[in-house]
């Protein structure tokens, strides 16, 4: 059981909003308020995952290793996706401290992929810009889709930068310590690495969007 | 026959040490690595909440690299080592969506044809522990250990090497690592930790969660007497070593756990030396205990 009163909230968190993690939201709304489609809509997205088969058994949120830090446990974010909570679910914590380890997909008795509705989830709320402002995770994935877009690789040390940037300049004195250390043991690359033939995965990319483009 | 190695970004930056001791270790073994040429990031867990079609592009793209470049095994299909568990989850991934999915299929064989490229589904992606284990094997392995590791190792698989797709091993209790950790002298600790999540990269984004998952990993692995964590991530290394000062901060510990890649330890049995092996860049260090010693 969650206790009722929100959990003291340390302020080193990254500017997160204390509420985001930590306050239990209930959520009443008359049907019309509701989006009916939203539930065939992120089905759709996550490729026909069939979610109306969902039994409620909350395995997914019992072996869910972050389920307790979210606003809404993934059993419950199944059930809102279904009947149309559409702004509540996008602006969940939920979504986002999802880390990807497919834990409640090889466990769902129903063999519903939760991971792929996350990360179709996460999708329609990037699109959207239906995130809090300043949350770490989803300006981590758009620096990090950007600067593979540019330069075919990940950097560390960029993508830190691009966050500070976005989120707190503070966040990069908290590495400072951290990017010392990496740069002693020869763990950190100043040079931004990039792939040779850019055009290549340009073009690549490009198709894939006239594709979906087209799809629409 | 060649194998493929694919090292994706982490092992030329945070990861390096992984890469030097899998260099060194295939090496000792006598079985050659080459690497893919001009591969790119496989956009791990962070671009594909972004735009799933095009995660899928970018692996496809390794893969129709590695296919061109490598020359195939007796199976007919060219064998790519991913040693990052993201890369070799999403590489995974793509091949089975692009073979399960028509639609993505269409929308990655448009990016593909665009590109000049081609995959016609002739790539195995494997991990190198897999392969360590099933095709140089655990007994010429014990053939090659010249100094074998003593003390206790908690073998830590971490989420992507055995979710969503267990290739190699048993999904719900992995056993790869601790055979191999055993052939080279260590004792494997029990415990029930070893494919539970770090977190990622939760680490750097909603700190306090991110610690949480490391120090349960951590602490769990002190009380059953480790005297290393044995990992094959370089995500999961990164978080569980890097950040142990903060963990131990957050949760007033005194944690001191070496988080060695298996390929290091298995490097230090085999008798290459510490340097060739990145000892020196771990940030806690790991001593060798001898055996009876």
């Amino acid at each position: 059981m969650r206790s009722p009163t929100p959990a003291p909230y340390s302020p080193s968190g990254a500017g997160v909003r204390p509420s985001l993690l930590y306050e239990v939201r209930k959520v009443l709304k008359y049907e019309s308020e509701l989006n009916p489609e939203f539930g065939q809509d992120v089905a759709h997205k996550a490729h026909g995952e069939n979610l109306f088969a969902c039994i409620q058994c909350g395995t997914c949120s019992g072996t869910c290793p972050v389920s307790h830090y979210m606003d809404y446990s993934p059993r419950r974010i199944i059930a809102m996706v279904r009947s149309g909570f559409e702004e509540e679910v996008l602006a969940s914590s939920t979504i986002w401290l999802c880390a990807s380890c497919y834990q409640c997909t090889v466990d769902c008795p129903k063999q519903i992929r939760l991971t792929d509705i996350m990360y179709a989830l996460k999708q329609k709320a990037i699109a959207k810009h239906l995130y809090p402002k300043g949350f770490p995770i989803p300006i981590m994935a758009e620096e990090f889709y950007k600067g593979v877009a540019k330069t075919g690789r990940n950097s560390e040390g960029s993508l830190m930068i691009n966050m500070a940037r976005r989120t707190s300049i503070f966040n990069l004195f908290k590495y400072t310590r951290l990017g010392m250390k990496l740069f002693t043991t020869g763990r950190m690359a100043f040079k931004e690495e990039g792939i040779e033939n850019k055009e290549q995965l340009r073009l690549l990319l490009r198709g894939i969007e006239k594709a979906e483009e087209e799809a629409r | 026959m060649k194998y493929l190695y694919y090292p994706g970004c982490s092992l030329k930056s945070t990861g390096k040490p992984y890469e030097e001791s899998l260099k060194a270790v295939f090496s000792a073994l006598k079985v050659p690595l080459e690497e893919l040429r001009d591969w790119n990031c496989c956009g791990a867990t962070a671009y594909m909440a972004v735009n799933e079609v095009k995660s899928f592009g970018l692996s496809a793209r390794n893969l129709a690299l590695a296919e061109k470049q490598g020359e195939p095994a007796e199976n007919g299909h060219v064998q790519l080592i991913a040693p990052c568990s993201a890369c070799y989850a999403l590489s995974l991934k793509t091949q089975h969506y692009i073979s399960e999915n028509e639609d993505i299929r269409k929308k990655v064989e448009r990016g593909l044809k665009e590109a000049s490229l081609t995959y016609e589904g002739r790539v195995d992606v494997r991990h190198p522990l897999d392969v360590l284990m099933n095709d140089i094997g655990v007994e010429r392995i014990k053939e090659e250990v010249k100094s074998p590791i003593g003390g206790k190792v908690a073998c830590y698989y971490g989420c992507q090497i055995v979710r969503p797709y267990a290739t190699f091993d048993n999904q719900a209790s992995p056993k790869s690592l601790d055979k191999l950790m055993e052939a080279i002298g260590a004792t494997p600790v029990q415990w029930a930790m070893r494919s539970r999540c770090c977190g990622g990269t939760l680490v750097g984004t909603i700190r306090e969660v991110g610690f949480r998952l490391n120090y349960l990993i951590l602490k769990e692995a002190e009380k059953k007497g480790a005297d290393t964590l044995a990992t094959t991530c370089p995500l999961c290394q990164f978080a569980l070593e890097c950040f142990q000062p903060d963990v131990n901060a957050a949760f007033q510990e005194h944690i001191n756990m070496p988080v060695a890649y298996f390929t290091q330890l298995l490097g230090l049995a085999l008798g290459i030396p510490d340097k060739k092996l990145g000892m020196q860049r771990l940030f806690v260090p790991y001593k060798k205990a001898q055996i009876g010693g």
